[in-house]
Parts: structure tokens; C-alpha cells; sequence
């Protein structure tokens, strides 16, 4: 095995096409667990820490471009306000040890329908930037970006550059179920986001289907609630009854099954609650938020 | 493949590390520091929690690459000399070791939460340790640990 260990992002881009057999890591906390229990022997480890471009963000119009090699340590610390749905997912992430290490783009990377980060980027309506040596950059709609199990739509000679999420208009929320607070891969999880200035609602389900995946229909049924009561501008009370709806409708989304974590029949009960109380939550917040409506 | 880093302040050198292996085998296995321990090897339990370039981690989680260049300070570094660091010496006296696997990991990641919050609350010392497993003590004597090591280090 050989250690690949670019320093710049050409030279990345460079050796993951002239090496097709080796495996992308970042904080090396999924990839050096299949090295240690001996389910994966590629052919080279291509280092992407020594990166710099990967560990920067900045503000790039109405979204962040948030380099892939960002740890959920510094989104907790430095992106609360633009991504505060990630920025919730990002703290139960692991343990203080995982969330220094682990990144946003090794989350993508390994694409397994329990991580984090995915519930809260479905929501905001993230886009992943992917680039290639020879083709250069493209950017793929987060919910394309899934194709299976443990797959994503990322080109045999392609690296995650960053992902692109619009900036937080309105209250975001996340939840996850586990056995404890830390440590912990969800049995279900679940985002949303309000997003006033265009008065739409996202979603974000993880852990209760092959991929991370939004619930459309829920989005829309909300937004058209809350549009026909008049309750964007009114800022009143958001009636429970339809939040239950909306979480009935989150969970009619998601195609769960039994496993070692919970059962299908659990998935789909958590997922309704976490959604009913989580857009209660974000109501909540909305309704107690000074920032005009852009 | 060949490694150097600075481990607990001096330089270390080694040869022929296969390019999969992890940091924490480098450093017990081939550095002869066998204070960080190996249990799970998959980040999970935090027994082998060392610091690298000032930031704490799971050194089965890191690639004995990606320490090349690096800063490490494994719990053999914590001490003066003889003279144990206040949060060991905290541990022994609060009895806050039972067999003693999970004692280096936490020992570490008590001693990064001191650097960073001087007097921390009682939930920032659970978050703080929470990737850290001890089978044994059942957790009471290890927090007892960290408020006397706290106290004394704010009382200085």
C-alpha cells in the first residue's frame, strides 16, 4: 500500500486519476477503521490533509463554501449563525476526539445513511462541488449526489472540493435518536429549516432509508399550511395538530428496515415525533426571531 | 515508509511503517510509548487519546502518515519529570482508577479540557469526556478527579 500525500488541491486531483486504486481520507475516522478491522486493502491511501484549500470557508453569495477538510469541531465553533442546522448534527457528532478529526467531506465521502451531517445539508439545500484533473469543477444537487448505500454519484477520478449551503433565512432544527448522547450512529434522525424568505420549508431524514433523503411531500403540505394561515407574517402559534400532520408525513417518506440499531416500525415512530417536536422547535424560534424576512 | 515527528518533545524517526497502520501503533509498537492504550480501534472508547499538534484524538483513528511533521504529546509527556501533572495527580488521589486501561485516555482528555476551560460545569466535563470509556469505576471518582484537578489549577 502507498501513501499518497498531495499538498496542494491540482496535486490531489492529479494522483486520484493516475491512482483510481486509492482510497480518499481526511480525519481518517471511517477509512482507518476499515484499515484496522481489515475490510479494505486499497492500493494507496491518498492523504488529503495536507490540503489547505480543503480547510477553508467563506461566504460565496447567499451560500457557504464550506471546504470539504472542515472538522465538525470548527463548524460547531465558527458556522452557528450561516449553518446552524449543521452546526446542531456537527455536536453529536462522536465525541469531542471524532469531531476534531472527522470532516463534512468525509461524510459525503462515505456517503452511509446514518451521517450526520447529511439530515441538516438535505434541508438547507445543499450542492456538492466535485472536481476532476480533467474535466474541473461540477456541482451536484445534494439529493443527487446519494445513489445507494454507502454510494454517491462521485466519478472514479473525482474529489469532494466542498459543499455549498445556503445561508440559514430562518430557524433550523435537528434531532437524532441513539442509545446515549455521545457516541452514538443514529437509529433516525431528522432536519428541518424554515425558510422565510421564500416561505418554503426543507427537510432532512437519515438512518431510515438507503440514502439520506428530504420528504418532499411534507415540505410542501407545510409550506402551503402556513402560507393559507397566514402564519408567515402573523408569526402566531404554530397549531399542533399540524405538526403531527407534517410528521405523519415525514415518516410516510422514509423506507426503513430492522437492523442491529432498531427496528423499521421504531424508524418510522421516532422519525414522525423528532419531526412533529422539531418544526415545533423552529416555530418557536421563528416566532421569537427580530431578523426581518429578507 | 518512514516517519519522523516531535513526540513529547523530541524528534523520533522510524523506518519501514506500512502505510495503513495507525499512529498508535507507531507509537507503542515502534516507539516504545505504550502509555496510549489499543482497545477498540475504532474511536470509540478514547483509551487511546494523544494529542496532536495541540489537538486531542484517537491516534487508532490516525494514519501513521499523517502524523509526519507533527506534534505529538502521548500521556508519558503530561508529567514533569517525576513530578506528576496536577490532573494525575488528582486521579490517584480521588481513586479514579480501577484497572487502569482507560486511565491514559482520560487523563488526556481531562488535561485538554483544563487547558481550555480552567473551571469547567459539570455537563461541560461529561461532554468533554464522553469519548472516553471506563468499565470499571462507574465514573463518580473520574469527576471527582477533574473538580479537584480543576480547583487546584484555578487556585494557583
Amino acid at each position: 500500500m502507498d501513501f499518497l500525500q498531495p499538498t496542494t488541491w491540482s496535486e490531489a486531483l492529479t494522483l486520484r486519476a493516475e491512482r483510481p486504486d486509492a482510497l480518499a481520507i481526511a480525519g481518517g475516522t471511517d477509512v482507518m477503521v476499515d484499515l484496522n478491522f481489515d475490510r479494505r486493502r486499497p492500493g494507496a491511501l491518498l492523504d488529503l490533509g495536507r490540503v489547505a484549500e480543503l480547510r477553508e470557508w467563506q461566504v460565496a453569495g447567499d451560500r457557504v463554501r464550506l471546504g470539504a477538510g472542515v472538522s465538525y469541531a470548527r463548524v460547531i465553533e465558527e458556522l452557528g449563525t450561516q449553518l446552524p442546522g449543521l452546526a446542531m448534527a456537527s455536536r453529536t457528532v462522536g465525541s469531542p476526539q471524532i469531531r476534531v478529526r472527522g470532516t463534512v467531506g468525509g461524510n459525503l465521502g462515505s456517503s452511509s445513511p446514518a451521517g450526520d451531517a447529511h439530515p441538516p445539508l438535505l434541508a438547507a439545500g445543499a450542492a456538492v462541488e466535485v472536481a476532476s484533473a480533467a474535466r474541473g469543477s461540477r456541482e451536484i444537487p445534494l439529493g443527487e449526489f446519494y445513489t445507494g448505500v454507502k454510494r454517491n454519484a462521485l466519478a472514479p477520478d473525482e474529489l469532494i472540493a466542498a459543499v455549498l449551503v445556503p445561508t440559514a433565512t430562518g430557524p433550523q432544527q435537528f434531532s437524532k435518536i441513539g442509545t446515549r448522547n455521545a457516541m452514538v450512529i443514529a437509529v433516525a434522525a431528522f432536519a428541518c429549516a424554515l425558510h422565510p424568505d421564500r416561505r418554503g420549508v426543507g427537510t432532512g431524514i437519515g438512518s431510515a432509508a438507503p440514502t439520506p433523503r428530504r420528504a418532499p411531500d411534507a415540505e410542501v403540505f407545510l409550506a402551503g399550511e402556513l402560507e393559507g394561515a397566514g402564519l408567515w407574517e402573523s408569526r402566531g402559534e404554530l397549531p399542533e395538530t399540524l405538526a403531527r400532520a407534517f410528521g405523519e408525513r415525514v415518516a410516510a417518506a422514509a423506507s426503513p428496515i430492522d437492523d442491529v440499531r432498531g427496528s423499521a416500525a421504531y424508524r418510522l415512530h421516532s422519525l414522525a415525533v423528532m419531526a412533529r417536536r422539531s418544526v415545533m422547535w423552529a416555530w418557536a424560534q421563528y416566532q421569537h426571531d427580530l431578523r426581518k424576512a429578507a | 515508509m518512514r516517519i519522523t515527528c516531535t513526540v513529547n518533545g523530541t524528534g523520533q524517526e522510524v523506518d519501514d511503517v506500512w502505510a495503513g497502520e495507525s499512529l498508535l501503533y507507531v507509537l507503542r509498537e515502534r516507539m516504545g510509548l505504550p502509555g496510549a492504550k489499543n482497545a477498540c480501534e475504532q474511536g470509540e472508547c478514547g483509551s487511546c487519546t494523544v494529542y496532536l499538534d495541540g489537538e486531542p484524538v484517537c491516534a487508532c483513528l490516525v494514519a501513521a502518515g499523517q502524523a509526519i511533521g507533527r506534534e505529538v504529546t502521548t500521556v508519558e509527556g503530561l508529567a514533569d519529570g517525576e513530578r506528576l501533572h496536577p490532573v494525575q495527580e488528582a486521579f490517584v488521589e480521588c481513586g479514579a482508577v480501577q484497572c487502569g486501561f482507560c486511565t491514559p485516555g482520560l487523563v488526556v482528555a481531562a488535561h485538554d479540557l483544563l487547558e481550555r476551560v480552567p473551571r469547567p460545569s459539570d455537563p461541560e466535563i461529561r461532554e468533554a469526556l464522553a469519548g472516553n470509556l471506563c468499565r470499571c469505576t462507574g465514573y463518580e471518582k473520574i469527576l471527582d478527579a477533574v473538580r479537584l484537578a480543576a480547583e487546584r489549577q484555578t487556585r494557583r
